[in-house]
């Protein structure tokens, strides 16, 4: 048995580990051990509980943490990497569930205001964390549709909700205990409005979502930690909870919006965009590697379309053909490309393209005039210059990465159907730009036939 | 009751300002992998659920709900964890490569 002094020594050191690993998942090299020594402080932690006084049984804790950890090791080996934004909702969600489970059997040892506050915060938090986490895995698993779900009076709806679940935790402040029916309305009001807060939010700004709901989960931990007076809850919760933010803020800053512009309007539905007149210059895969054959310097551009159609093996092995030319390749990849923060790129490491060849944003697009191919595959908001040039559009001022400053673009579509905002992009009506339409695997797959001989 | 307030709120203030000052140095390469590790830390409240699942011989409605807790936490942990090494495995630079 450890005596409280002894645990919170080792929670310490649990602690320090976690600092250390988030630190070094910043580099590539470092980034596998940095997570490894994460792993090791989660050990340490649990160990020393399991080991405390507080712990005087162990039936239910092995049976749960059995179930737990085949659940979570198979989802961990089995998820395809282009599913990996659904995976780490639900896991985001569970974490939230979990911290509500928590807090609410806290109450049913200690009593008190400052319990019961922190209780409801944990309550909340959860419960909202849990819920948006559900309704984000059916947008992104495409269970339920992925478009922005908007009713009239939505907003009169959010504020009766969250007025209600304000006036429910007061009550249960009031006088706090685990069988109190307004703690009931708490949980229930806070997992309806998880739902609600979500819905409204469409596929392509799931990043932002999925970010935040990282930044609650750790949020909601943390709010445990203060319900049990729990010091590791409290300083891993709050890393979490950090990290979730900067992401939250970065992804925002890419698509030039505000948090609660993504949060409380549906998209495209204010303005509308300069209709593009024009026409498109259709090319043939055989046209097209005779292009590429003779560039010097290709750049990739994938986006969410490149994970539906699951070309990135292909593309990868179009790149590899290319510098067998001796060629120049790259991957540019824009933040909000995907479903998640860095969706392309691990999608790109799986096809095995070494991580020096990818790309940000910022250091790609002062290069771009001189490179003599652009290859823009399943992207379209992210690459689209109206959101450079046209005042009216609904995506300007988000910054993209300038294609059609690049000496040729191919751009590779299923159809003239429009992208995902529902904008009309003049990148496709340029006179540098060929679209080579059909599935993206397909049209590289025959490119790539074309090098063989 | 008071003072330990302060002190756990002092440990939270810090716990976030250095975790602003980790995070922002990461690269957008990294992103995802972040993410999925720094949710599988979230995974923490384990310890609470640990506690509430085993905190009592009696089975009440305490320990279901830390028994519920502790596999939605492993879940959270074990999945979150191997999935993020799965993922770091994957990041290879030019020189790894041409080792094999």
């Amino acid at each position: 048995m450890l005596n409280l002094v002894a645990i919170n020594a080792a929670y310490i050191v649990a602690a320090g580990l976690f600092i250390f690993g988030l630190k070094m998942l910043g580099h590539p090299e470092s980034a596998r051990r940095g997570n490894f020594l994460s792993a090791i402080g989660m050990l340490i932690a649990i160990v020393v509980t399991l080991l405390s006084e507080g712990i005087l049984t162990w039936y239910w804790i092995a049976i749960c943490a059995v179930i737990g950890s085949i659940i979570g090791a198979s989802a961990a080996r089995l998820v395809a990497m282009t599913s990996m934004p659904e995976m780490v909702a639900v896991f985001n969600g569970f974490g939230g569930a979990a911290s509500l489970l928590v807090a609410w059997a806290a109450l049913f040892d200690a009593q008190g205001l400052f319990v019961a506050i922190t209780v409801t915060l944990s309550v909340i938090i959860g419960g909202v964390t849990f819920a948006g986490s559900v309704i984000a895995w059916g947008k992104l698993s495409e269970v339920m549709t992925s478009r922005a779900i908007v009713f009239n009076g939505q907003r009169i709806v959010n504020s009766l909700l969250l007025l209600a679940l304000l006036a429910s935790a007061v009550m249960f402040c009031l006088e706090p205990s685990a069988q109190s029916p307004y703690l009931y309305g708490v949980i229930g009001l806070a997992l309806i409005l998880g739902i609600f807060v979500v819905i409204p939010i469409g596929g392509a700004d799931m990043p932002v979502v999925i970010s935040l709901l990282n930044s609650y989960s750790g949020l909601a931990a943390c709010a445990a930690g203060f319900a049990i007076n729990n010091i590791i809850l409290i300083v891993a919760g709050s890393l979490v909870g950090a990290a979730g933010i900067i992401l939250t803020n970065i992804m925002c800053k890419a698509m030039n919006r505000s948090l609660g512009n993504v949060l409380f309007s549906g998209f495209g539905a204010v303005k509308t965009a300069t209709k593009v007149e024009g026409e498109v210059k259709p090319i043939s895969a055989g046209d097209a590697y005779l292009i590429l054959e003779a560039a010097n310097s290709v750049t990739f551009v994938p986006g969410y379309g490149m994970a539906v159609a699951q070309a990135q093996h292909v593309v990868c092995e179009l790149g590899e053909l290319l510098e067998a030319h001796g060629c120049e390749v790259s991957y540019a990849i824009h933040p909000v490309a995907g479903r998640m923060p860095g969706h392309m790129n691990v999608l790109l490491a799986e096809a095995n393209v070494s991580y020096d060849q990818l790309v940000e944003m910022a250091d790609i697009n002062p290069r771009l005039p001189s490179i003599d191919v652009a290859v823009v595959i399943g992207a379209n908001d992210v690459v689209n210059p109206s959101a450079r040039d046209d005042e009216g559009s609904p995506i300007y001022g988000m910054p993209i990465i300038n294609v059609d400053e690049a000496k040729t673009v191919f751009v590779l579509k299923r159809s003239m159907a429009s992208g995902f905002a529902g904008v009309d992009n003049p990148l496709f009506m340029g006179s540098n730009t060929r679209m080579l339409f059909g599935d993206a695997k397909a049209s590289i797959s025959e490119i790539i036939s074309e090098f063989k001989p | 009751m008071d003072l330990m307030f302060i002190y756990l709120a002092l440990i939270l203030v810090l716990a976030i300002f250095l975790g602003f000052e980790l995070i922002s140095k990461v690269p957008a390469t990294l992103h995802t992998p972040l993410m999925s590790g720094a949710n599988a830390i979230s995974g923490i409240t384990i310890v609470g659920a640990l506690l509430a699942a085993g905190g009592s011989e009696n089975t009440t409605l305490a320990t279901w709900l830390g028994a519920a807790a502790v596999v939605f936490a492993t879940i959270n942990v074990v999945g979150g964890y191997l999935v993020t090494d799965r993922m770091l495995g994957m990041f290879r630079s030019r020189t790894d490569k041409t080792d094999e």
